[in-house]
């Protein structure tokens, strides 16, 4: 179990602040790195991988500094969106190459086991040169997995992946996830960070917006008015019984039900059923269809 | 063999670039084998030849295209992450690829001027050229694999040094020659095997002191370089 630490990490070019007073612990598990593009999630994904200097404050792996440190790479995998590869070598040279460089005990097993991984065994003898980018990107995926690393960033992984590819990597990267690895990927596509999961680090303009599970940062989003989709045997009168609530601040009503908007996440999800009781009406559905991690972000960026 | 040197040496050889190295080396025996063949003295030819094509030319941009190939084009394609990802002392990373330049330099270059070298003159002359040569290339070698690592232009530099540095300025002004690698080459093969032909404007141990000073000067910075090489992101 590693755990890759940012302790008030800034980096500035010149006269431009990439990244701003940064502090973020990634334990054990998923974590997405959220941004739009340019916030500088790239910039914090090369500070951790030890190919950037912080201009202050200190990036550690296991209390060990990232930058001028070569020893970490033996914790370390890193799978950067730039997708240069040695493309006269094979897929199996390849990782075999970045196995015997990581001096591992038996390079070939491991090899065969990374390629395994990724599901390249098939196109393992054909040179990286032909490859589609999706073949490339697994197969930089197995290079940087042959160590089977603690810790393992990525940045923009699914960048070229094609439906089927980006489902395999992502229950690839649950099961690493699940086996006790810390994984940190960056996207800017919601979906991908919504089914991968649910621990963001959502950085924007170079400043950390928000740390944790996106649907808690929601809930403490209390200046915003949740909203949920509500169903029930008599809409109608659920609405007049509702607006006397003072946890509810809005009730629309529509045809397939009702959209209430709640100032208060937690008296309004206890009130709720209560009232139905009260009133004997049945609650078919209650959804909160703010919650996804879009609106949450959209949310975030607002502010 | 490391596998740093076994994947420079692969990405070196597995591509075009590889074929700029043949021209120069078939001109200098092609040019020396003519002169002999039609007896033309090599009191005419041979400096020309030796020196003006052979050590101010085929050499220092053989070491130009190989020093550079070895390091500035990984590092400009980026695939350098994928060696520097490893927990490897960046000594031994530009050890590696040190070896493979310099071997690769000293070989392409050696061969041709010792052939160059005992049709002028003799054999111990085309000796004396040889090990010039290998030192010229180990300190070539090293100066451009650290250009590569100070500069995003590293061919563009390297290729000033030769042709400005030592090519204009060595001529005529005399303090510039302390500082040309092509000057020691000179002196060292002419050390070796004195004949006439070479007109070395340094001393021996000045020579000899400077070629260890930018193998080892030049090798200890790129390390260094090395251990702080950053990668920036495509936005920023």
């Amino acid at each position: 179990m590693s755990v890759v630490q940012l302790e008030n990490v800034s980096r500035w070019y010149g006269n431009v602040v990439a990244v701003n007073d940064i502090s973020m612990t990634l334990q054990p598990g998923v974590t997405g790195l959220l941004g739009p593009n340019g916030a500088g999630k790239t910039t914090v994904l090369h500070m951790m991988a030890g190919f950037l200097a912080p201009s202050k404050g200190t990036v550690t792996i296991d209390n060990s500094p990232t930058w001028r440190n070569p020893g970490i790479y033996r914790t370390l995998g890193l799978v950067a969106e730039r997708e240069a590869v040695h493309g006269f070598l094979t897929a199996y040279e390849f990782v075999l190459a970045c196995a015997k460089m990581q001096k591992l005990p038996d390079p070939a097993a491991a090899t065969r086991r990374a390629l395994e991984m990724v599901e390249m065994t098939s196109a393992q003898d054909r040179r990286i040169g032909t490859f589609s980018k999706g073949m490339r990107q697994r197969t930089r995926v197995a290079a940087s997995l042959v160590h089977e690393p603690q810790v393992l960033l990525l940045d923009e992984p699914f960048n070229g992946m094609d439906p089927r590819q980006r489902v395999h990597m992502m229950e690839l990267l649950h099961k690493l996830g699940d086996e006790g690895h810390t994984i940190l990927f960056s996207s800017h596509i919601l979906e991908e960070v919504e089914q991968l999961s649910g621990l963001v680090q959502v950085i924007v303009a170079g400043r950390l917006a928000a740390s944790g599970d996106y649907r808690r940062i929601r809930r403490l989003m209390t200046n915003r008015p949740h909203v949920f989709a509500v169903q029930s045997s008599d809409d109608r009168r659920l609405a007049i019984a509702l607006i006397g609530e003072k946890s509810v601040s809005g009730i629309e009503v529509e045809a397939d039900g009702l959209t209430v908007r709640a100032s208060d996440y937690g008296s309004f999800t206890r009130v709720l059923p209560r009232i139905a009781l009260d009133q004997g009406i049945r609650l078919r559905k209650l959804l909160p269809s703010d919650e996804s991690l879009e609106s949450v972000f959209s949310y975030l960026l607002e502010a | 063999m490391s596998t740093v040197a076994y994947i420079t040496a692969r990405g070196l050889f597995g591509r075009r670039r590889v074929l700029m190295l043949l021209p120069l080396p078939l001109l200098l025996i092609g040019l020396a084998v003519i002169c002999k063949a039609y007896d033309v003295s090599p009191d005419q030819w041979g400096q020309p030849v030796v020196v003006g094509l052979g050590l101010a030319v085929v050499l220092p941009v053989i070491s130009l295209i190989v020093g550079t190939g070895v390091l500035g084009s990984e590092v400009d394609e980026g695939t350098i992450v994928h060696i520097l990802t490893k927990p490897l002392a960046r000594r031994d990373i530009i050890l590696a690829k040190l070896l493979v330049a310099a071997g690769v330099s000293a070989v392409t270059a050696a061969v041709p001027l010792f052939v160059v070298g005992a049709l002028a003159n003799s054999v111990r002359f085309g000796l004396a050229l040889v090990v010039g040569a290998v030192a010229g290339a180990i300190a070539y070698s090293a100066l451009f694999l650290l250009l590569s690592l100070l500069s995003r232009r590293p061919v563009l530099l390297g290729l000033a040094y030769i042709l400005v540095w030592e090519g204009l300025l060595g001529r005529f002004v005399s303090g510039t020659r302390v500082l040309s690698i092509e000057q020691y080459v000179i002196t060292i093969a002419d050390k070796i095997a004195p004949t006439g032909m070479l007109d070395g404007k340094v001393s021996v141990p000045v020579a000899v002191v400077m070629s260890v000073i930018f193998a080892l000067g030049g090798t200890i910075y790129a390390i260094n370089r090395l251990g702080s090489f950053s990668v920036a992101g495509e936005t920023s």
